[in-house]
């Protein structure tokens, strides 16, 4: 049933595109519905399904000649992101309620998008996953490129451009573990099964770690994201932080670490104090996580400071899945559902409560407008928000960033006591943004714009409740999540993981 | 030696011989029946006998597919043959309806009877293993291919590119002359397994090295590959849409096939390798730099064109890089992914020449500015020109990147031995990221950019609309399920034994 998740969303995208050029309301409400379907199927499973152990959808021949098949199923870490991917998606027509040029093709590209992520999220095939994961890069750029603003042809460009390096790294390294297997198979079961050469593992893993992980923001190669997101329209910046960079996450821990999980292993030497592969990624992550936050601290543009933001918040993740252990790793999928929220939730006040009404987001004009008067629900909605990714308890994001500062804390000490001063800084990024952008300081006068800015919508409304509801929700009860994510780790999948480095 | 069997021989070659037929009738209808109506009906009555033709050539290798081998690989008919000439009349037929409509020409019955003379020489070229009759189709291709730019007379361009085309294909075929008659003095004999094994040794020859650098250049030429390829972007450019879709998409195909005959029949055994630090002379190195010459060249060059002809001609260069892997590797899979590959681009080609033809008539050039706002004007024929363009991308799930996909595994399996072909595969990989830069340019006119103020609204004829549409579902066919023709291919390549 899952499976339809992805076919309804393909097919509200064939929908919009036929019908009339100028129904822009039943676009809306069309794109909507879509979203809900594709939620409510989800939610449908997942109460189905308690036990995040691997479940098959369905598992048909696609190219025999190859091994390839049309496999789709689902655990626990499918699940926690499907769920996500469905709140987004719903969310993000929502905010999308104001877009009038197009707006038929923005929701088609838009649930193109969105089918694309369940499709991902759901393969067990390589090549099928693959599929779907270059898909996303299509629409991605036409939704920044039409729809965009500041240096959106540049910025949906190099998005493009990185995205689509990243995945023909991370085609060689499937196709050469296709070859190397020998096995006329794509199935990721079989292959994660098959013992690759240590050798291969090596080179192998970090091909296809870093061909993923620039999706996920790692650090050097992170500068698509916060242009990207800046450039983008509010639902797509939404849709790229809060699930597109979780697709880079997701196939770093799917893909790269079950098939080559040899590649984790030390090298036997060191450079520069670094023993392995996973000294490497994790020292990138936590420079991510130091940097993103104090690049955040210094920008002018309210978006950048989100943007950056994600940069580091997705270092916590990539940390998480360099710890290795049960906490770590748990954390880490729980950071992928906390920041999507999260990110998209922050990125809906910028984008749309705030610039859609100011047209600008420099952090020294918003100031004396005094927004906290004027648009007081988009003032506390950051507010909570910012607490939220701040990591205060009560919230998802509290949870998320605690287990991987306990696997951190276990793996590498000393990586764990910089994520520390990472997260202080996140405090003072996110209070000086808040202050900056809401409240004006005292002396300086305050102007009023002319015309007076619009109230905040309904819809606009009842998406930040839902994106707030879903990041208590777990953070009050995150056995929601674990119950399902934890499970996920002890099918065989991961067994070449548990048996190699696991601690 | 044995008698020939005339009978025998012209039952197997009824298909070209219908072919051949057609074209005098069409020619005949033309001249004695037509003259006085005007072009668009002349083309269309012309153009419809010719596809009929096709259609019958085909529907008589479908019915009776015969399995021969006449006169020492003379003239050949098994099952990858009957694949890959049905392959090139389909080819054929929609390049035969894309120029319905047209008017570029008052000469319809002659420009359609080279069509189908160029379709009889791609027949015959895949149909033999025998040098003579090789070089004898390939010179009926080539010289019906010259006639065919040149055809717009009224513009003086289309005569330069013809001009220059044939500059470079007559001094090419004297190469890949040369290059034969070199084999034949080695080897005493014009059968290309009776060639390889006759040169088959241990130390090249010296002779023998300068026959395959001469073939490798007459056969380059054909395929546009680097630096033989400086006709492409004058040919494709200004040639006639048909004519252009022609010579980019059916004789690529042919080309392609006879060029790993050749160098996988005729050199087996003379292979070399590309073994560092020292290659191991022989025809894999040449067609090695060959290959990695034209992906680097054709992807950088395509990112400064500003006309969507140029762009295709270089992408299309680029695209003969990335193929020529599958003639390095030559095993048998790598022979269907080649075939896969060619057929697909060929279809892709064809569709976005459609569509340029479409612009051109309203816009009057191919200028990538003429495309501006194009998805407002005309949806379907944009939709239809982004899935060509994205499957020339290699954006999966359309045929482009299965094609990909699948050439790169068949050269990675055949690559144990050696880690530069890995090399290769990782170049390719890498350009063709560098290729969705340019890809996306076009597309981002088409989609992004807001038309001028100006510009009229474009109605393309609805017939021609129905091809593009036709051919952009073929395109996403192949893609999704790839598997049936895969299988036919993957057959008859074992049955044929190549």
């Amino acid at each position: 049933m899952l499976a339809w998740t992805i076919y309804i969303s393909f097919l509200g995208a064939v929908g919009l595109l036929l019908l009339p050029k100028s129904s822009v309301a039943s676009a809306r409400i069309l794109a909507l519905l879509t979203a809900i379907a594709g939620f409510a199927i989800t939610l449908a499973a997942f109460a189905q399904h308690r036990t995040g152990e691997l479940q098959t959808i369905i598992r048909v021949p696609w190219i025999p000649a190859l091994g390839i098949e049309y496999h789709l199923a689902a655990d626990g870490i499918s699940l926690t992101l499907i769920l996500l991917t469905g709140i987004i998606a719903i969310t993000g027509v929502l905010f999308s309620w104001n877009i009038v040029e197009r707006t038929k093709e923005f929701f088609a590209f838009y649930l193109l998008l969105i089918g694309a992520v369940y499709g991902v999220f759901l393969s067990y095939d390589l090549f099928l996953l693959f599929v779907f994961y270059e898909i996303v890069i299509i629409p991605k750029y036409f939704l920044i490129a039409i729809w965009g603003s500041t240096r959106r042809e540049y910025g949906a460009m190099k998005l493009a451009l990185y995205s689509f390096v990243g995945s023909a790294m991370v085609l060689i390294g499937l196709i050469a573990a296709y070859v190397a297997a020998g096995a006329k198979t794509t199935s990721l079961l079989d292959l994660a099964q098959f013992p690759f050469s240590l050798h291969f593992q090596m080179l192998a893993f970090p091909l296809v770690f870093v061909g993923f992980a620039i999706l996920a923001g790692l650090w050097p190669f992170h500068t698509w994201a916060p242009t990207g997101h800046v450039a983008a329209p509010t639902a797509a910046s939404m849709l790229l932080a809060g699930v597109v960079m979780k697709l880079g996450a997701y196939g770093c821990l799917r893909v790269a670490m079950t098939l080559f999980p040899l590649g984790l292993c030390p090298w036997g030497f060191h450079v520069l104090g670094l023993g392995s592969w996973r000294d490497v990624f994790a020292l990138l992550a936590v420079i991510g996580i130091v940097y993103g936050a104090l690049v955040a601290l210094v920008q002018k543009d309210f978006k950048f400071v989100i943007g950056y933001s994600s940069v580091s918040h997705m270092g916590f993740i990539l940390l998480g899945l360099m710890t290795l252990n049960q906490i770590g790793l748990t954390g880490a999928v729980l950071q992928m559902y906390s920041h999507g929220i999260l990110a998209g939730l922050m990125f809906a006040v910028v984008g749309r409560m705030v610039y859609a009404r100011t047209h600008t987001r420099d952090l020294t004009v918003l100031g004396p407008m005094n927004l906290n008067k004027i648009i007081p629900f988009a003032a506390v909605t950051f507010i909570i928000a910012g607490m939220a990714s701040m990591g205060l308890p009560g919230f998802s994001g509290f949870l998320a960033e605690l287990m991987i500062v306990i696997g951190a804390w276990r793996s590498y000490p000393a990586f764990a006591i910089c994520v520390g001063f990472g997260i202080i800084v996140g405090v003072v990024y996110i209070w000086r943004a808040m202050q900056k952008a809401f409240f004006a300081e005292p002396g300086v006068e305050s102007t009023t714009s002319q015309p007076p800015l619009p109230p905040i919508t309904f819809p606009e409304r009842i998406g930040a409740i839902i994106l707030i509801g879903a990041s208590v929700l777990v953070g009050v009860y995150p056995q929601l999540l674990l119950n399902i994510i934890v499970p996920a780790f002890n099918s065989p999948l991961f067994e070449g993981l548990r048996k190699g480095s696991w601690q | 030696m044995t008698p020939i069997n005339y009978a025998q021989l012209l039952r197997l070659a009824l298909p070209e011989v219908i072919v051949v037929a057609t074209a005098l009738i069409v020619m005949a209808v033309d001249l004695l029946a037509l003259q006085r109506r005007n072009i668009r009906t002349r083309f269309s009555v012309a153009a419809g006998i010719a596809s009929l033709g096709c259609v019958g050539a085909i529907v008589r290798i479908l019915l009776s597919p015969e399995v021969a081998n006449i006169l020492d690989g003379t003239l050949i008919a098994n099952p990858l043959t009957h694949l890959v000439q049905i392959a090139l009349l389909a080819l054929t037929i929609f390049t035969l309806l894309l120029s319905v409509d047209s008017t570029f020409t008052e000469h319809v019955g002659e420009f359609i009877l080279l069509i189908l003379f160029a379709t009889v020489g791609m027949m015959f070229l895949v149909g033999t293993q025998d040098l003579l009759v090789i070089f004898i189709s390939l010179e009926l291709l080539s010289l019906s291919l010259y006639i065919l730019a040149a055809f717009n007379k009224r513009n003086a361009r289309s005569w330069e590119a013809a001009l220059k085309y044939f500059l470079f294909g007559g001094m090419s075929a004297a190469f890949l002359l040369f290059g034969f008659s070199l084999l034949y003095g080695l080897s005493n004999s014009t059968n290309l397994p009776q060639i390889a094994a006759a040169i088959h040794g241990p130390a090249l020859n010296p002779l023998l090295v300068i026959a395959i650098v001469t073939t490798a250049i007459g056969l380059g030429f054909k395929v546009a590959a680097v630096p033989f390829h400086f006709w492409a972007p004058d040919v494709y450019q200004c040639a006639p849409a048909p004519s252009a879709a022609f010579i980019a998409s059916g004789s690529k195909v042919a080309s392609f096939f006879l060029f790993f005959q050749v160098m996988a029949l005729g050199f087996a055994g003379s292979q070399g390798a590309l073994t560092f630090p020292h290659l191991i002379r022989g025809w894999v190195p040449v067609l090695a730099l060959m290959a990695i010459a034209s992906m680097l060249l054709g992807n950088l060059v395509a990112i400064v064109q500003s006309s969507l002809r140029r762009l295709l001609a270089y992408s299309a260069i680029a695209h003969a890089g990335y193929m020529l892997l599958a003639i390095i590797t030559h095993s048998e899979q790598s022979l269907a992914a080649l075939l896969y590959y060619v057929f697909t681009y060929a279809l892709a080609t064809i569709g976005a020449f459609a569509v340029i033809s479409v612009v051109e008539e309203k816009r009057g050039d191919d200028q990538l500015s003429r495309f501006e706002g194009l998805s407002k004007q005309s949806p379907i024929i944009s939709f239809c020109l982004a899935i060509f363009i994205l499957s020339l991308a290699g954006i999966p799930p359309l045929a482009g990147f299965f094609a990909k996909f699948y050439l790169f595994v068949t050269v990675l399996e055949a690559s144990s031995s050696s880690a530069s072909l890995l090399g290769l595969v990782v170049l390719a990989l890498a350009m063709s990221a560098v290729s969705l830069y340019y890809y996306l340019q076009v597309l981002k006119r088409v989609y992004v950019t807001p038309p001028a103020l100006d510009a009229e609204a474009i109605r393309p004829p609805l017939f021609k609309q129905a091809l593009i549409v036709v051919l952009a579902a073929s395109v996403v066919l192949l893609g999704c399920a790839p598997q049936l023709p895969l299988h036919w291919l993957l057959s008859a390549i074992h049955v044929a034994g190549l």
